[in-house]
């Protein structure tokens, strides 16, 4: 069960090699959080997300998990809920695609398109669900910025995440007043941190602050969450600026 | 599948406690009669059942995610009078207040007290006293009768509802001569003046509790009240025609508080809905915590720690302190002979799940613990440190209803 500050006991990440995910799950051990499962295609790099987490104290169990594989989502996560109870799943799971060489290999186009929105869908629709039948919990999605407005450098995977932010959205609604909570956060350009633990371009961000991110709009229930902060007055500005000027803005990569 | 019909049915309810955190959705059915209560506990789904009173705990004790509520306001009729023995039998949603309202034209009053909370919900957050006999609704949908001293009364008390669904209780009752109390307040600077004052040999009277800034200067003050005798009317005084008359408007006192009379707690009903203050939607946490006899240096630290200079403790603005003459006496009961100290502050404040942590492990080492009732946040590891006879009262609990059918959400959060 969440607590009174919303810190969750247990996460089901979605995408469990993520670096999103492994910051937000680390930030979450250190507080209540002692059961994770980790979601992912089986990969040396799972294991030893695992095994880091572990180490945190945290009893963590791992879910073989394709986002194109959504035939196999309602089992392989359903068996997730019926172990026990869930009461954070954080769909970080997602690939940015590679803008120039995906316009001119429509199948490829297509995978960026699967993954992060039907294979989303897929999944956040299993989880509702189950979340609904518990009748408490937060799915949290992982929406981008690139979301808000088609962009020249990355419209194949900024629709992507249009559809899933609006998608999110509505479920957010659809869910009012169940108890189960769903939140879309947008991050800018997420870098690892520098030296200095601060990313060096403005307005971009790192995993661990999207993951203080993520915990705060957990104690605020928040529906909507922009990291950095500011970002939320760009995008809304940027909203209006006009077609041929925005053509030409530099965008950084997702 | 997600979005299901779920949210059509219009018994699903999404429910908090009295601090408006952590939501959860759960059938919540409002029995009229025990028949009904039995019935509906035999038709509860996978994820078991918990009673309910007026929702005034705290944090997440009277919820159920996914499974059944049992909403008892329904069931607040007062089934039986004996003034000989000086007892009541009210069903167990009535309201502490509204009995006590209604008996006191009989020169009677509740020695568990009067207030919103309703009889069932004062006895399974470990207010016991005064508490005769009570009829528990068991896993099974068959009912029996308790007395005081057997041991699933005891764990009963304070039980959080887990052991069954409290349908009745006889309660013990005191006579009055008036409806009031003389209240005398005393001034301190600080906390520290007011527990010298406290542990002083100052005489212990029914009602005290004291009201510490935590902010500003940290000055204190002390409340203390004793029924007022018929003789101790002030001469000349309306009340001396009629002692025992309930006040004329609710929510006004009958008279100025002139001479230090004020009318008996819970006598006065509430104008105002919810007692506690506006947090904004973030809602509040309630911190309540017992510190044993002689280890006031912990209580006093404690009180250091809420006002330090940083401390997200500040938020609260105040915090109460009251002296508690006894311990209880079940596995969970939270009373322990010595201090109480809470307070509430806003959710949203900044730091505050790392601060209350900081505080429970001082609680702990100090032999003390934190009210389960009002909990909302506690880290499950303190539990048993806190309460040690924590597996009496899971054994008990899993010989009475070893399938868990009673649960809630406190109940899964802290592993209970
Ligand atoms: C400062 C302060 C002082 C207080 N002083 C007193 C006091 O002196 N005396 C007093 O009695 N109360 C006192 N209370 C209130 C008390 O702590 C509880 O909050 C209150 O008793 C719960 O109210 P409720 O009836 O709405 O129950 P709820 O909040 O609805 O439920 C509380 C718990 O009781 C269980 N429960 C409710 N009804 C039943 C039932 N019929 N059978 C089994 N389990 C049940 C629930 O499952 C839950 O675990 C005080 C509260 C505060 C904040
Ligand atoms: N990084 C950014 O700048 C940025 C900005 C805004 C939004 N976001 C979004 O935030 C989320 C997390 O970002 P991140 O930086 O943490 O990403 P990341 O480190 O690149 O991780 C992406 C995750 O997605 C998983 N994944 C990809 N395809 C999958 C599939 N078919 N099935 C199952 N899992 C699959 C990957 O698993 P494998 O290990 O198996 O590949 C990996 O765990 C993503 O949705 C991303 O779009 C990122």
């Amino acid at each position: 069960m969440k607590d009174a500050l919303g810190a969750p006991q247990s996460l089901l990440l979605l995408g469990g090699t993520s670096a999103i995910g492994l910051a937000t799950a680390r930030r979450l051990i250190a507080r209540r959080t002692r059961t994770v499962w980790l979601a992912g295609r089986p990969s040396p790099e799972l294991a030893a997300a695992a095994g880091s987490l572990r180490g945190l104290g945290a009893e963590v169990r791992v879910v073989p998990f394709d986002a194109l594989d959504t035939d196999a989502h309602p089992e392989r996560l359903g068996r997730v809920f019926a172990e026990g109870e869930v009461d954070l799943v954080l769909l970080a799971f997602g690939v940015p695609g590679d803008q120039a060489r995906d316009e001119s290999d429509p199948p490829a186009a297509v995978r960026v398109a699967q993954t992060n929105y039907t294979g989303a869908v897929s999944a956040a629709l299993v989880c509702a669900g189950a979340l609904q039948a518990q009748g408490h919990g937060s799915l949290v999605v992982l929406s981008s910025v690139a979301g808000e407005r088609g962009r020249r450098a990355d419209f194949i995977y900024g629709s992507s995440k249009a559809g899933l932010d609006v998608f999110a959205q509505g479920l957010g609604d659809a869910l009012h007043g169940t108890g189960v909570h769903v939140m879309v956060v947008r991050p800018g350009a997420v870098r690892p941190a520098g030296a200095a633990g601060r990313p060096e371009a403005p307005l971009t961000t790192t995993p661990e602050a999207v993951a203080g991110a993520i915990e705060l709009g957990l104690r605020r229930r928040s529906e909507t969450v922009w990291v950095p902060g500011p970002l939320r007055l760009v995008a809304s500005a940027l909203r209006h600026v006009p077609r041929p000027l925005h053509r030409r803005l530099p965008v950084p990569r997702p | 599948m997600a979005v299901e019909p779920l949210l059509l049915d219009d018994d699903f309810a999404s429910l908090t406690g009295a601090g408006r955190t952590a939501p959860s959705l759960a059938l919540l059915v409002r029995p009229r009669s025990a028949a009904e209560a039995a019935g509906a506990l035999l038709g509860r789904g996978p994820r078991g059942a918990i009673a309910r009173g007026r929702g005034l705990a705290g944090g997440d004790a009277g919820q159920n995610a996914g499974g059944t509520v049992l909403g008892l306001t329904a069931l607040d009729r007062i089934t039986g009078l004996d003034r000989a023995a000086g007892t009541v039998v009210c069903e167990a949603g009535t309201e502490l207040g509204a009995l006590a309202r209604t008996l006191l034209p009989l020169g009677l009053w509740p020695c568990a007290g009067a207030g919103r909370w309703t009889a069932g919900g004062a006895v399974a957050s470990g207010y016991g006293q005064g508490v005769e006999e009570l009829e528990l609704l068991g896993a099974d949908g068959g009912s029996r009768r308790l007395r005081r001293g057997d041991p699933l009364f005891d764990a009963t008390v304070g039980g959080l509802g887990l052991t069954g669904v409290v349908l009745s209780v006889a309660l013990a009752l005191r006579p009055v001569e008036t409806a009031f109390l003389r209240e005398r307040t005393a001034r301190f600077p600080d906390a520290d003046a007011l527990l010298a004052h406290w542990t002083g040999g100052a005489p212990p009277e029914p009602y005290a509790r004291a009201r510490i800034e935590l902010t500003g200067r940290g000055r204190a003050v002390l409340t203390t009240a004793a029924p007022v005798p018929y003789a101790g009317l002030p001469r000349g005084h309306r009340a001396r025609r009629a002692p025992l008359a309930l006040p004329a408007l609710p929510g006004l006192p009958l008279l100025p508080r002139a001479g230090g009379l004020r009318p008996l707690p819970g006598l006065v009903r509430a104008r105002v809905p919810a007692p506690f203050p506006a947090y904004g939607s973030g809602g509040f946490v309630r911190y309540r915590c017992a510190v044993p006899e002689g280890r006031e240096e912990a209580l006093r630290g404690l009180l250091a720690l809420l006002a330090g200079r940083r401390s997200p403790g500040r938020a609260a603005r105040h915090a109460r302190v009251e002296r508690v003459g006894a311990g209880g006496a079940g596995p969970l009961a939270f009373p322990v002979r010595g201090w109480c100290l809470g307070f509430d502050a806003p959710a949203g404040t900044p730091g505050l799940g790392r601060f209350l942590d900081v505080l429970d492990e001082r609680v702990a080492a100090a032999g003390g613990r934190v009210c389960l009732a009002e909990d909302g946040r506690l880290r499950p590891a303190l539990l048993p440190v806190m309460y040690p006879r924590l597996d009496a009262f899971r054994e008990l609990r899993a010989s009475v209803d070893p399938r868990s059918v009673f649960r809630s959400d406190l109940s899964r959060r802290l592993g209970l």
